[in-house]
């Protein structure tokens, strides 16, 4: 009597928390779905949700039209992959020496490249706009990367890569007659793929967001990215309607979430990598 | 062109004496970590001791504490660091309890596990921006959608964004909205590490699943726990971009953090030695929240 009871609580409980979770979930998608809605139609049918409404391109249109986006799109896209490849280059190096090289003061090293774990460069944005300033880099892509060029948690991610490489590999290699950085391209970099993989997502993920630095730093929409775009468009007072703002929202976030929704997998996993530090 | 050489040579098996080879190693060594560290040392070292400088010396040269007078006198740098700890205070537990249950249910036995688990995650990969524009409208008085959900029920509208003791609050409805995914992976990952072996033996015993989720699993979950606490509390003090689109900090700095506090300093009162004050009080409360965060991860090994 008393487990039929209990198993009837149970169930009970049960249905419970999974209406509570479908209604969470949807609460959740509410803002990206409505965004989604109102940039595929008219102003009158912004928030009339009726399946007879009539779908349109035009908002997208009308945004792409209404803000350089096109130039602003490059300007991400140059930065992102500008910043990813040169943070690739000087980590893999650095990560190679802390992992394989038993150079004096290597602790000291790897303690100075820490500190920018805990303060990135984007916190201190007073001082490193006057350094840019003094270098004359002020409104250029290269001003809004180069602070992010060398990165801590790279440099962190594959030192632990390389360092579980096995040493018979490496000393095989070296019979053969090979130098270290030949080994290093040989035998350490593609063992460590997947770390660079999940790295990448993660460098892109985080540099296609990035708002504050950018603001400081440049001026003139030649040199800044969607974001940066976005924000000014979202603070115009007058003109933008609803159905337009939210069209250059979806033009913002699709190549994101399009990639979001095809590499699912591997995101949640460099997202698990990249929290773990 | 040195650089190459010197390795190469590091490498070539030239029998030498071991105090030449680990010579040869730290040229190499420093060599290898010199971009890195140039670039850090320029864009992360170099501020902080600028801002030290700064804040200690007068616009137009000769030490004085005049910053950091006027920092201890800053009724609006009270506001906003006090904002800053009510941001985190009510963030931080906020989305660290969804998670979890995001994360509980997620890996139980529901219906739709792959779209639950995507609509969870889904807001961690939209810029903030864009997450704070679509918010904005959410918000719109009257006009927006949660006013029109207020008013289907007979409820007056507000104007969230444009009262004192709303704009913050709103604030961190996006903020929890934006990280809860993001902490649920590291719940979910810590669930699944867990042995099934401890459902079992708690079942056997006749203990209740509340019972079990209190004295096992959410033990078990405390380091995934604490170590999610430090990385949400450092972030609450790093996000403004919310800020930047819904509010500009307003009204009357009620919705500003520090560093947004520290941005009109610099850039629109251009006072960069009063902001360099306030660059050190970030700096700091970051430092203190990394040598916590350190701590939770020692203690994290130990728990292994």
């Amino acid at each position: 009597m008393r487990t039929t009871d209990s198993t009837r609580w149970t169930g009970a409980l049960r249905a419970l928390s999974a209406a509570a979770a479908w209604l969470c979930a949807l609460a959740w998608l509410a803002p990206l779905a409505y965004a989604l809605w109102a940039s595929l139609h008219g102003a009158a049918d912004e928030t009339r949700f009726a399946l007879d409404a009539p779908w349109t391109l035009a908002n997208f249109v009308d945004a792409w039209h209404a803000a350089p986006f096109g130039r602003y799109y490059v300007n991400t896209v140059l930065l992102v992959l500008g910043i990813l490849v040169v943070q690739l280059v000087l980590s893999t190096l650095a990560a190679y020496a802390f992992a394989t090289v038993p150079f004096r003061g290597n602790g000291v090293a790897f303690w100075l490249v820490l500190v920018q774990l805990v303060i990135a460069p984007d916190v201190l944005i007073s001082e490193n706009y006057n350094t840019m300033a003094k270098l004359g880099l002020v409104d250029t892509l290269a001003a809004i990367g180069l602070p992010f060029f060398a990165s801590a948690f790279a440099i962190f991610l594959l030192r632990q890569a390389f360092k579980a490489v096995p040493k018979e590999l490496d000393e095989a290699a070296e019979i053969e007659g090979c130098s270290r950085l030949l080994r290093l391209w040989k035998v350490y970099v593609p063992l460590a793929r997947p770390t660079y993989v999940a790295f990448a997502l993660v460098s892109v993920a985080a540099h296609w967001n990035m708002l504050l630095w950018p603001i400081v730093v440049t001026n003139r929409p030649e040199s800044r990215p969607l974001t940066v775009g976005l924000a000014i468009f979202a603070g115009q007072e007058a003109g933008v309607s609803w159905s337009m703002l939210s069209a250059a929202t979806v033009i913002i976030i699709a190549p994101l979430l399009v990639a979001f929704l095809v590499f699912q997998r591997q995101f949640v996993q460099s997202f698990m990598r990249a929290g773990i530090r | 062109m040195s650089r190459t050489s010197v390795i190469a040579a590091g490498a070539a098996a030239v029998p030498g004496t071991a105090a030449a080879r680990a010579r040869r190693d730290t040229i190499g060594g420093w060599a290898l970590v010199a971009p890195s560290l140039v670039v850090i040392a320029a864009f992360t070292l170099y501020p902080v001791v600028l801002s030290l400088v700064h804040a200690f010396t007068a616009p137009r040269g000769g030490v004085t504490l005049q910053q950091v007078h006027a920092m201890v006198d800053d009724e609006v740098l009270h506001k906003v660091f006090v904002n800053n700890l009510v941001f985190a205070a009510v963030t931080v537990p906020a989305s660290i309890v969804i998670a979890l249950a995001m994360a509980l249910w997620v890996n139980g036995k529901i219906r739709g596990r792959a779209f639950l688990r995507l609509a969870f995650f889904t807001p961690t990969v939209l810029p903030m921006v864009a997450a704070a524009s679509i918010w904005l409208y959410f918000y719109t008085p009257s006009y927006g959608p949660i006013d029109r959900l207020l008013h289907v029920f007979g409820l007056p509208g507000h104007n969230w964004l444009g009262t004192p003791e709303t704009a913050l609050p709103a604030i961190m409805v996006v903020t929890i909205w934006k990280e809860a995914g993001f902490f649920m992976i590291f719940y979910l990952a810590g669930l699944q590490n867990m042995a099934p072996e401890l459902e079992e033996a708690s079942r056997l015993e006749g203990a209740s699943a509340w019972y079990h989720f209190r004295r096992v699993t959410l033990p078990l979950l405390m380091p995934t726990t604490l170590f999610v606490m430090v990385v949400a509390m450092t972030a609450s003090f790093k996000q403004v971009e919310h800020i930047f689109v819904m509010t500009r900090g307003g009204p009357d700095n009620a919705s500003s953090l520090l560093l947004y506090y520290i941005y009109k300093v610099a850039f629109t009162f251009y006072d960069e030695h009063y902001a360099a004050v306030l660059t050190l009080v970030l700096v700091a409360t970051l430092l203190l929240l990394a040598f916590l965060q350190f701590r939770v991860l020692e203690r994290r090994i130990h728990y292994r």
